[in-house]
């Protein structure tokens, strides 16, 4: 709950696995994957947005009310991003390959 | 207002509920904030999968290393906020003035590699409404690019500035003596809005600096 002290040592290891990650995502994209490049970069900013959320902005500690505010946001920016794309997506104006 | 150690307003039970009022109003704002960029990350989405070449000719334009750089620079100030709480949760009242500094001196940091970036922009001729020069291939589209990343950049710069004058306040009330380890509230939730600012551009470095360097023409 928030009477929960995260100490400096725990703040230090989030600190030091966001360095690391941001080189991770860095260097990855030197590499021409494809596709991939776009998924691998996605997947590793949300594992250090959600470190951030968790530990650095204490979530991982808070009231549920405070959660269900935090997932709530999410979900409201998953329903804009879904709802646009869906009619994006079918109205054949993509450069689908092969289309 | 709040010099003494227990700032309770009387419409509270106890610190512990005041403190967790103040939290989940502050999580209120940033949902709010979350949809404010959602709109523009929403934009960006629909643009990139219409013209992912043309984006990938603009990304390659920006410096890989400063994006890098200022990435890591917001991630050490986030760092140093998140010490500031810890040091006002165990009452360490100099330590909070000296961490905060820390803090708003990375952010000065980031401002300044920021600004320097957008300057060689402008010198290239990339920057919408200014001076646009840039006629080869999909121009057009190149200058959309453009005009996503100065607006969302532009955005969380201003948010980064106002987050400044957040950190310079509460470092002048944690000289004065204003917080002690029953009440420091109001770092947490300026260490809140600066980490949501620090989370904005885990997202932006990303969709700007780095998916779009390998999208060929075609």
């Amino acid at each position: 709950m928030s009477e929960h002290i995260v100490t400096k040592r725990q703040y230090a290891i989030v600190f030091l696995i966001l360095l690391i990650l941001t080189l991770t995502t860095t260097w990855a994209s030197y590499f021409d994957l494809g596709k991939l490049n776009v998924v691998v970069a996605l997947v590793i900013a949300t594992i250090k947005a959600s470190l951030v959320v968790l530990f650095f902005m204490h979530v991982y500690w808070q009231t549920k009310l405070t959660k269900i505010v935090v997932v709530s946001g999410v979900a409201w920016m998953a329903l804009l991003l879904w709802l646009t794309l869906t009619d994006i997506v079918t109205r054949g104006w993509l450069p689908f390959p092969g289309k | 207002m709040a010099s003494h150690n227990l700032a309770l307003r009387h419409q509270f039970d106890d610190v512990a509920q005041q403190k967790d009022a103040s939290t989940f109003g502050m999580w209120l704002f940033l949902a709010t904030e979350v949809l404010f960029f959602g709109g523009m990350f929403c934009c960006y989405t629909v643009y990139r999968s219409l013209y992912p070449a043309a984006f990938g000719v603009a990304s390659n334009h920006l410096s890989l290393v400063w994006g890098g750089v200022s990435t890591a620079v917001l991630i050490c100030s986030s760092y140093f906020m998140a010490c500031a709480v810890n040091s006002g949760a165990t009452g360490k009242k100099t330590a909070i003035v000296a961490y905060l500094a820390i803090t708003i001196l990375f952010a000065v940091a980031f401002l300044v590699i920021e600004m320097s970036e957008w300057h060689g922009l402008y010198e290239e001729g990339l920057m919408p409404g200014f001076n646009f020069t840039f006629h080869e291939g999909d121009f057009r589209h190149v200058q959309l690019f453009y005009c996503l990343y100065f607006s969302m950049t532009g955005l969380h710069a201003s948010h980064v500035t106002i987050g400044i004058g957040i950190l310079l306040t509460m470092l002048i009330r944690a000289a004065r003596g204003a917080f002690s380890a029953g009440y420091y509230t109001p770092i947490e939730i300026s260490g809140l809005y600066w980490h949501f600012v620090d989370l904005v551009w885990i997202y932006l470095f990303p969709l700007y600096y780095l998916i779009a360097r390998h999208v060929h023409q075609g």
